[in-house]
């Protein structure tokens, strides 16, 4: 699928001027709002024992490199990625459930990076997060109204419990009678409900929400956005929404992320990152997901990349994504393309961008779409 | 890609017929009716998809043809593959079927192949195991095989283990062991639901590839609407062990009759859609299916007569529905 064009001018589309020395023009890149969360330069590094024989060496995962990106108030940022390219890793490194190996993580302010234990329990409250499978994030010998409410004993919040437990079931859309029944008496859908209950007990300001819907049918999937949407306008929360399912993410975003082996590839609105994508690795990616429209996915020209994710112990020189990239250029593999806007609005890391009309899909519309 | 929609050649016998097929398991409580009743066909060539919900008996209908569910399954109904009856087959007899006439994949191919064997070796015992062939003509068929799912090095990779290989490749690796005999039907249950979207992109054209070059059938057992949407020639929709709808691609996701698929295209995020529309209430127990149409529960159409008998698939324009209103319905929306 390579277009034959390896020498895509530096300059974006309609002589555009591109951002070479370093200047971040960040741009729409910036949150909506007041950054709530602010990440800097987050580095992870997990060692590895690897033996070969009877040699045991001793490496270093990098899941998390150099990753900076804030989330604003009220605002929605999706974090999309394959698997093992660090999104989960990056997401919990945000809440300190794993400690960063360097850079910065503050919270209004705030810097988490360095702070004890003790020092994190009170910002704890503020910093939730629901996880992807309901049915092993739930105790299963635990009934539902202690599972929501272990939270507030552990903070020992004072007032009513029981009342808290009923309002929260109620705000989730269960009824406040099934607070005596265990988990196991749950479809996924309403577990999933349960754990978002569980996460909002603190009245938190942030959730990081790690593929909360993936594991749910399309029918339940989609009364679990519509929540997440509603609870967001009701209680002024900002999530991480980090998903493999791109056109959910495209549906609940304000902003998206795309993540490659730890790094961040392309930063933007919403819309803007689905209509006008200019890194390769999210044409891609956007490419792949199959649109629910038997017309438009036939007609659209797929950009299949070959190969799999490399390993992240051995991460490619240069820019990461370019042993799979369909333009790699040998100043890819010298030369690592940094995080900045090339003329397009919002940063981007790649030595030369390009908007490609014809292979984004186009959105299916129902709106247009006749009745017969 | 768009010539799938129309070239499925409907002619002939089917290569696999199913005709009120069940599956019901017997437990403490009583007898959960994972399928209770289906016809399927599939033509030669033709890539099927079939869709559903878990719970739906999408998987338990394919997994019962096969004789997989195991002794506490009670299947009835008939299942011809190729005009032989699969149901009360014994299972020696069954063996000589499977992988030759249908073979079957799954989602996670981990579990399909011995980690303690080299891939050819793994593939050289399947051709075996239904073909009088040498063990050097087999390698050399498990190489050539190997290639045509699209490994690279396919030499060098037929002696190496599962364990050294990604996700994706691996998937490859069934594949090619799948169609090592030249089925007639393979049956790809979520075949790509584990792994990402860039290498599911892959498998899919290594599945239309293997239809069109050797002409193999395949259904496609999914709940993903965007993977039907991109490979499927015909859909069949399955609600509570029923098919709910089933028709070609075109039509299914252009004018759905069945309000449980209009429900589920509905679900679904679209661009201009504020408000997703989520189906209300769950599934029902399949221990207890209600009375008449299952879905009533959860349908916005619902009326008193939907609960008085089972609906059977009637043709209606040109998909086939189970659905007592699907007629007024859809006269209702043109009007």
């Amino acid at each position: 699928m390579t277009d034959g064009s390896g020498l895509i001018a530096a300059s974006g589309p309609n002589g555009a001027h591109p951002q070479q020395d370093g200047v971040t023009a960040r741009g729409s890149a910036d949150p909506i709002g007041e950054p709530v969360i602010e990440v800097n330069e987050l580095v992870k590094v997990f060692p590895v024992r690897r033996s070969k024989g009877i040699r045991v060496t001793k490496r270093l995962v990098q899941a998390v490199s150099d990753v900076s990106l804030s989330i604003g108030s009220r605002e929605t940022v999706g974090l999309v990625g394959e698997s093992g390219s660090g999104k989960s890793t990056f997401g919990r490194c945000v809440l300190q459930l794993i400690e960063p190996s360097a850079g910065s993580v503050k919270y209004k302010g705030t810097e988490l990076v360095g702070m004890t234990r003790e020092q994190l329990r009170p910002l704890r409250r503020e910093l939730q997060i629901v996880f992807q499978d309901p049915y092993a994030s739930l105790d299963p010998r635990l009934t539902v109204g202690s599972a929501i409410s272990e939270p507030l004993e552990i903070h020992k919040v004072k007032g009513d419990h029981g009342q808290k437990v009923k309002d929260l079931l109620d705000l989730v859309g269960l009824s406040p009678d099934h607070s005596s029944r265990y988990p196991h008496e749950f479809s996924g859908g309403q577990r999933q409900r349960i754990g978002i209950a569980r996460a909002l007990a603190l009245d938190p300001t942030v959730i990081v929400l790690d593929e909360p819907v993936s594991a749910l049918d399309v029918s339940i999937q989609a009364g679990v956005i519509n929540l997440l949407e509603d609870l967001q306008d009701r209680l002024d929360l900002s999530y991480l929404f980090i998903a493999h399912d791109l056109s959910v993410v495209r549906h609940i975003s304000d902003r998206v992320a795309v993540m490659y082996l730890g790094k961040l590839m392309e930063v933007g609105p919403a819309e803007e990152l689905y209509t006008g994508a200019a890194h390769p690795y999210t044409q891609a990616l956007l490419s792949a997901i199959p649109e629910p429209d038997p017309v438009i996915e036939r007609e659209r020209e797929h950009m299949t990349l070959v190969g799999d994710i490399p390993s992240p112990i051995d991460p490619p020189s240069g820019c990461r994504f370019r042993t799979r990239c369909p333009k790699a250029q040998p100043r890819c593999a010298t030369e690592e393309p940094e995080l900045i806007d090339r003329g397009f609005g919002h940063p981007i890391a790649c030595h030369y961008p390009e908007r490609l009309p014809e292979v984004m899909a186009g959105p299916v519309d129902f709106a247009k779409r006749s009745v017969s | 890609m768009s010539d799938a929609v129309t070239d499925a050649g409907q002619t002939g016998q089917p290569v696999l017929e199913l005709r009120d097929f069940r599956v019901t398991f017997p437990t403490h409580f009583g007898d959960v009716q994972a399928v209770r009743g289906v016809d399927v066909d599939v033509h030669k060539g033709e890539m099927l998809g079939v869709v559903g919900e878990s719970g739906s008996g999408k998987s338990v209908t394919f997994l019962g043809l096969m004789g997989l569910l195991g002794k506490n399954a009670r299947i009835e109904g008939s299942a011809k593959a190729g005009g032989i009856e699969l149901v009360g087959m014994p299972p020696k007899l069954l063996n000589r079927v499977r992988g030759k006439q249908v073979a079957m994949i799954f989602q996670d191919p981990l579990s399909a192949l011995n980690p303690v064997h080299r891939v050819g070796d793994q593939i050289v015992e399947m051709i075996q195991s239904h073909q009088d062939m040498s063990t050097k003509v087999a390698f050399e068929r498990s190489v050539e095989l190997l290639d045509r799912v699209g490994i690279p090095q396919p030499r060098d990779r037929a002696s190496q283990y599962p364990h050294e290989f990604s996700g994706g490749m691996r998937q490859r690796v069934v594949i090619a062991m799948a169609i090592a005999n030249d089925p007639d039907v393979l049956i790809a249950d979520e075949p790509t639901t584990a792994l990402d979207v860039t290498v599911q992109a892959q498998i899919l054209d290594v599945l239309q590839r293997i239809r069109k070059e050797m002409g193999t059938a395949v259904v496609l057992i999914t709940h993903d609407l965007g993977v039907i949407a991109r490979v499927a020639d015909r859909v069949q929709v399955m609600y509570a062990g029923r098919s709910a709808e089933k028709g070609d691609i075109g039509p299914i996701f252009d004018h759905p009759s069945h309000p449980y698929t209009r429900g589920l295209l509905a679900s679904l995020p679209a661009l201009g859609r504020e408000r997703l529309t989520p189906i209300p209430g769950a599934p029902p127990n399949m221990l207890m299916p209600p009375s008449g149409c299952a879905f009533r529960a959860r349908c916005p159409h619902a009326i008193d007569e939907c609960a008085l008998g089972l609906p059977d698939l009637e043709p209606f324009g040109d998909l086939e529905t189970a659905c007592i209103r699907a007629g007024e319905l859809s006269l209702a929306r043109s009007a």
